[in-house]
Formats: C-alpha cells, sequence, structure tokens
C-alpha cells in the first residue's frame, strides 16, 4: 500500500536514527571504556590540591665538595654535559656564599622553587609553564615554542633550555630540543607514589641529610614538623612567591 | 594645491628594480639558511646560552618591531590630527609599517626553539602572559592597517578612512605598550621591572620608525626617479628632532629614577661607568649616535638646506636605537641577577653573580639582517603592486 501524500516516511526516519545512534555508541564506546580503564590507573589520578609538595634545604648540612644531589639528578633525567657548561642543562646546581657583612660562608642547592605564585606561569604565552594543583611547576614539552620568556622571568635562574639534539634519553623524564625546562621535584616518582626525590635520596644516602621533601600541607609530615621547629626563609621572599623550596641555616 | 596622483614603482630600466630585488632577494636566502643552520644543530652553535636566554635575534626583531608601528606614525599625522603636508605618505607609511613588522616577526620566529609550533602559539593563549597579548596585537595590526590602507586607496571605502585611521593609531599605542611590557614586566632582574619601558618603548617607536620612513622614502625616490620637495622632508626632519630629543629625555627619566633606588646601583653603574662594551654601547652608540649627533644634524642652521644630512641623522637614529636595544635586552641580561641579596656568590656552576658573557654568533647577525630585507622587499613588492607613492611630492606651489 503506498499513500501519496507529503507525508514523510517515518519508517526510513527511525532507520537512520537508529543506525547513526549505533554507529555513535561503537565510536564512542570504546573511548569511555578506555578512559574508565585509565582512570583506575593511580598515576593517572591527576594532581591533588590536598598536597604541596615542597623541600627544606639546611645550608649548614651542604656539604664542601659534595656533588651526589646534581649528580642523582643528572642521571635520574639524563642530564648529559656536552662539556659546554654555558648551555649545558642544569636543574640543580650548588652554589657557595659568603656574606658581604660578617663574611659567613653558606654552602646551598638551588633549583626550581615550585612558586605558589610562579613568574614562569604568567608569561609563558601558550600556557606551556603551569603549575599542578599540587604545587608543582612543570613544562608541558608538547605546548613549549622555545621562546624563553620564562627564562627571562624566573628570578632563581631556574631553567635551561635544551641546545641541541638529545640522545639517550631516561624514561623519566622526556626532554625536547628547543624546549625550555627544569626541576620537575621528580614528579616521576611522586605519582608513582613514592616519597624521595633523587636528590634526597642521594643526599640522605651520602649521610648529609640536607635536603627533606614532602608535603607541606601534611602537618605530621617530616617537613611540616622540621619547618614548624626552626627558622626557615624563601629566597628573594620580598618578591611574595610564597616558594615551596624554603632554606633554613641561610 | 594640485591633484596628487600615485603611481605603480617603476624604476628608469628593469633592470634597475630586479637587480635590487635580486639582492634582497639574496639576502633573505642568506638569513634563512643561517636560520636552519641554527634550528638544526640546536642553539649551541649562537652565542646565546642559559644566562643570555635572548640574543642578537631579539635585537633585530624587537627594533624592526617598535619601528614597525612608529612607521604608521605618518600616515597618522595625517588622518588622525589632520596633518595635509603628511596625508599623500599615508600610503607608504602603511605599508613600510606592515613590512618593518613582518620582518621583526620572521626573525622573532625563527629564532623559537620551535619554530615549528607557530601553529600552537596562534591557538594556545595564556591571558595572564604579555606574549600571549601581542600575538593577537601582531596580527591585529597586519589587518587593521591593511584595511586602513585599502581606505586608502580605493574611493569606494574611502569614508571609512578616518576610522581606521583612529583605529590603527590606538591600535600602534597598544602594540608598542605590549612590545615595552615585555620588558616592564619582568619583576627578576633589575633592568627590567619598570612601567617607564612602556611609554618610553612607544617614544622610541615614534625615533626609529620615522627614521626608517624617511631613509626608505628617499631611497625610493632615488630609485624609481621621482621628484621629492625639500619642505616636505623639512617637515619630517623636524619632527625627527622632537622625537630623537623625548627618547633622551626618556633615557634620563629612567636613569635617574634607578639612580634614585639604592638597590638599583648595581645595573646603574654597569650600564653607566664599568659594564665595558655595554657602557660603550650606550655613551657612545645611544646618547652620542643616536641622540646628540642627529640632533645637532637636524638643527644646525648650517644643515638647513643639506638633504645628507637629513639622511646622516635618519642613519644615526637608526645605529644608535640598535644599540639602545642591545643595551636593554643584551646589557640587562649580562649583569647578574639579585638572587641572594647580602651576599657574595663564592662558586656556582651556573654562573650566578657573574657578569654573563655574550658574543653574538655570525648566523644570528645574518638572520637578523635578514629580517630588515624581509621588510624592504615587502616594501619593494608592495609599491610595486599598488599605487603606494604619490607621482611627485615636489613641494607646493612648484609645480604652478
Amino acid at each position: 500500500m503506498s499513500v501519496k501524500n507529503d507525508q514523510p516516511d517515518m519508517n526510513r526516519r527511525k532507520f537512520v536514527g537508529a543506525t547513526v545512534a549505533a554507529a555513535g555508541a561503537v565510536v564512542v564506546a570504546p573511548g569511555v571504556l578506555l578512559h574508565t580503564v585509565a582512570g583506575a590507573d593511580p598515576e593517572s589520578q591527576g594532581a591533588s590540591a590536598k598536597h604541596r609538595w615542597g623541600m627544606l634545604i639546611d645550608a649548614n648540612k651542604c656539604a664542601e665538595g659534595c656533588s651526589a644531589c646534581v649528580d642523582a639528578c643528572n642521571s635520574e633525567h639524563g642530564l648529559t654535559s656536552h662539556g659546554r657548561p654555558e648551555t649545558d642543562a642544569q636543574w640543580i646546581r650548588t652554589v657557595k656564599l659568603k656574606d658581604l657583612n660578617t663574611g659567613h660562608i653558606n654552602r646551598l642547592v638551588m633549583m626550581c622553587q615550585h612558586c605558589e605564585h610562579p613568574p614562569c606561569v604568567d608569561v609563558c604565552p601558550t600556557g606551556a609553564s603551569f603549575k599542578r594543583a599540587d604545587g608543582i611547576v612543570l613544562v608541558d614539552r608538547h605546548t613549549c615554542i622555545g621562546c624563553r620568556y620564562c627564562m627571562m622571568a624566573c628570578p632563581y635562574k631556574a631553567r635551561s633550555f635544551v641546545h641541541e639534539d638529545l640522545k639517550d634519553q631516561s624514561v623519566n623524564a622526556p626532554r625536547g630540543k628547543g624546549c625550555v625546562e627544569g626541576c620537575t621535584m621528580c614528579v616521576h616518582r611522586i605519582d608513582r607514589g613514592e616519597t624521595m626525590t633523587a636528590c634526597q635520596e642521594a643526599c640522605h644516602k651520602d649521610g648529609h641529610g640536607a635536603i627533606v621533601f614532602g608535603d607541606l600541607k601534611d602537618p605530621d609530615s617530616e617537613i611540616s614538623q622540621a619547618l614548624k621547629s626552626q627558622n626557615s626563609r624563601q629566597i628573594r621572599a620580598d618578591l611574595k612567591l610564597n616558594t615551596g623550596v624554603r632554606y633554613s641555616n641561610l | 594645491m594640485s591633484k596628487m596622483y600615485y603611481r605603480e614603482l617603476y624604476c628608469g630600466t628593469p633592470v634597475r628594480y630586479w637587480a635590487g630585488m635580486a639582492l634582497l632577494g639574496t639576502i633573505v636566502a642568506v638569513a634563512l639558511g643561517a636560520a636552519f643552520y641554527m634550528e638544526h644543530n640546536g642553539h649551541w652553535v649562537t652565542g646565546m646560552t642559559n644566562q643570555v636566554v635572548w640574543g642578537l635575534p631579539h635585537v633585530f626583531a624587537i627594533y624592526l618591531i617598535v619601528a614597525a608601528s612608529g612607521a604608521l606614525n605618518v600616515a597618522s599625522i595625517g588622518s588622525v590630527f589632520g596633518g595635509p603636508m603628511y596625508k599623500p605618505l599615508g600610503r607608504f607609511s602603511s605599508l613600510l609599517a606592515i613590512g618593518l613588522l613582518a620582518g621583526g616577526l620572521v626573525v622573532l620566529l625563527l629564532d623559537l626553539g620551535r619554530p615549528d609550533r607557530l601553529i600552537i602559539a596562534m591557538t594556545y593563549y595564556n591571558f595572564k602572559s604579555i606574549f600571549a597579548w601581542n600575538i593577537i596585537l601582531y596580527s591585529g595590526f597586519f589587518a587593521i592597517v591593511g584595511i586602513y590602507l585599502w581606505t586608502m586607496m580605493d574611493r569606494k571605502a574611502n569614508r571609512y578612512y578616518r576610522t581606521l585611521g583612529f583605529a590603527a593609531f590606538f591600535w600602534r599605542l597598544a602594540l608598542t605598550t605590549g612590545t615595552g611590557s615585555i620588558f616592564g614586566f619582568l619583576v627578576a632582574r633589575e633592568a627590567y621591572d619598570a612601567a617607564i619601558m612602556a611609554p618610553m618603548f612607544i617614544i622610541m617607536s615614534f625615533s626609529y620608525g620615522l627614521a626608517f620612513f624617511i631613509i626608505t622614502l628617499i631611497a625610493a625616490y632615488i630609485w624609481g626617479n621621482r621628484e621629492l620637495g625639500d619642505l616636505r622632508l623639512a617637515r619630517l626632519k623636524n619632527l625627527l628632532g622632537v622625537f630623537v630629543g623625548a627618547v633622551l629625555y626618556f633615557a634620563l627619566a629612567y636613569h635617574l629614577t634607578n639612580l634614585y633606588v639604592t638597590q638599583h646601583h648595581g645595573i646603574e653603574s654597569f650600564i653607566l661607568l664599568n659594564g665595558g662594551v655595554y657602557t660603550a654601547m650606550f655613551w657612545i652608540g645611544q646618547i652620542l649616535i643616536g641622540g646628540i649627533i642627529p640632533l645637532f644634524l637636524i638643527y644646525s642652521p648650517a644643515f638647513d638646506k643639506a638633504r645628507w644630512a637629513v639622511v646622516a641623522a635618519s642613519v644615526m637614529v637608526l645605529i644608535g636605537g640598535f644599540f639602545q636595544i642591545y643595551v636593554i635586552v643584551i646589557g640587562g641580561q649580562a649583569f647578574p641577577m639579585s638572587i641572594f641579596p647580602g651576599k657574595e656568590v663564592l662558586e656556582s656552576s651556573f654562573y650566578d653573580g657573574t657578569v654573563n658573557a655574550y658574543a653574538p654568533s655570525l648566523p644570528e647577525m645574518l638572520l637578523g639582517i635578514g629580517g630588515i630585507a624581509i621588510a624592504m622587499t615587502m616594501v619593494a613588492v608592495g609599491a610595486r603592486m599598488f599605487k603606494v607613492f604619490p607621482e611627485s611630492l615636489e613641494d607646493p606651489g612648484e609645480s604652478a
């Protein structure tokens, strides 16, 4: 039986609708499934604002001539020297200081201070410099265009630019020629649930214990207890960046 | 005043035009080769380091971008401030502005660590970053000045001429404010972090842009065998004098402010007294070559009618301007950052507390010069394709 009027054929419409719905489900379902599976993995839970990771560095304990933390950082992240100190990447460095008035001599390590208000994040045009919810300041190597404005803005000279081709990279820290990088506070370890950074581990192993790493938001953590019981300071505290890295006996 | 006719730029012989283009093309090709060399090897082959992160390419790029917005001033005077002597120059002023900006941006882009990620720079914006704003300001400048040029050339669009003139004028002020703020917003380094950077860059743009304009105008009229009157040139010359004086004034205000603040005495004595090459560039380059001598050439009655004096003054303004930007960009980075106030750095593997060395490499220089060549190529092609230059710029009344 055929109806001769301009009524649309509802059967055809239903068929098209059902086909589109089925095709849509087939396309979307695997993604949803993968997303659910991936979400179950602790490493992809994402950073939580319940933590703020920080460090306390005791300038009195930083031993003369020791470079254990620097070496550990280099091997952890695959930072290799090319014999060109001006352009070689340095995520952590030792600095020896003398007070101009009193003559008192100190030694300490400098790295990204993981500011609460990081100038590098403010100036980054693409948002590649970013701060995680847990306070760790990182560079997204997929969106860094290598403009180096963050290096101009950082008051701590904490960042390095990759000046050459890279070989034998470490799985812990994928790097990229032409991108800017810096201390990640061993974010790969934190995301695995570990409680020590490479530099802290090395310093501890050598018996100096100058570096304490931990959660500033956990009142019972070693670092919170230490910060509560002794005087500490932020470098360039005048800039009010509220750094995650603090120094004692400086 | 007789009616103004505009005509495409044709030189006496085709060889004359194409030889000029070939020369510019060669410089551009060499620059692209230099950029490829630097990108292929990585930045270690340049003079730039982790301490001096912005080098000669940035000096060229900022210089050209600043000059670009200033080159538009002649058009703005014609349309916004109603200067009849300047109005016929408006088309060329806009074309030059577009060319200079393009040249500067090419240099800036090709010096990025990842120039292939231009699309990311255009699609990912962090609106707190003045750099991100600048990307919008630069793109908008091309669009607005392009339409502005169109309203000048197409009679049908001419009714929007004044509106576009205002828009372009405000946009160029915003653009140079953005460029100056790149430095003005940097708290980390003592040479920067000053609000005066934005207005100082605007006044610098007036000066360099006009100097570029005068030189390219004279060059184009020689190239195309056209008449250029002394009266119009005298106007431009006097205006340049005002701008050069203003640049000197801003330099004075900037340094006096810094000198008042004890905390900044270190950077001030570095630039003004004991910074070696930077001190020399400041006093000899910026102040003497870029300021005092041009002022003398412009205002001395001895050179009243001398066209070479106008050319010489403009060239010196450009040389001095280059040194001024060099001192700001490189000098500001060479001076050690005050990470540990009150302490002397005895040892550091990362050059803390020491004056950072920077020696520009040849590829950087070639890339930068290529930026100027790109600007000039665009102007030459644009002037050939569009009716930009008045057929004659002889003084009013001469032809009657």
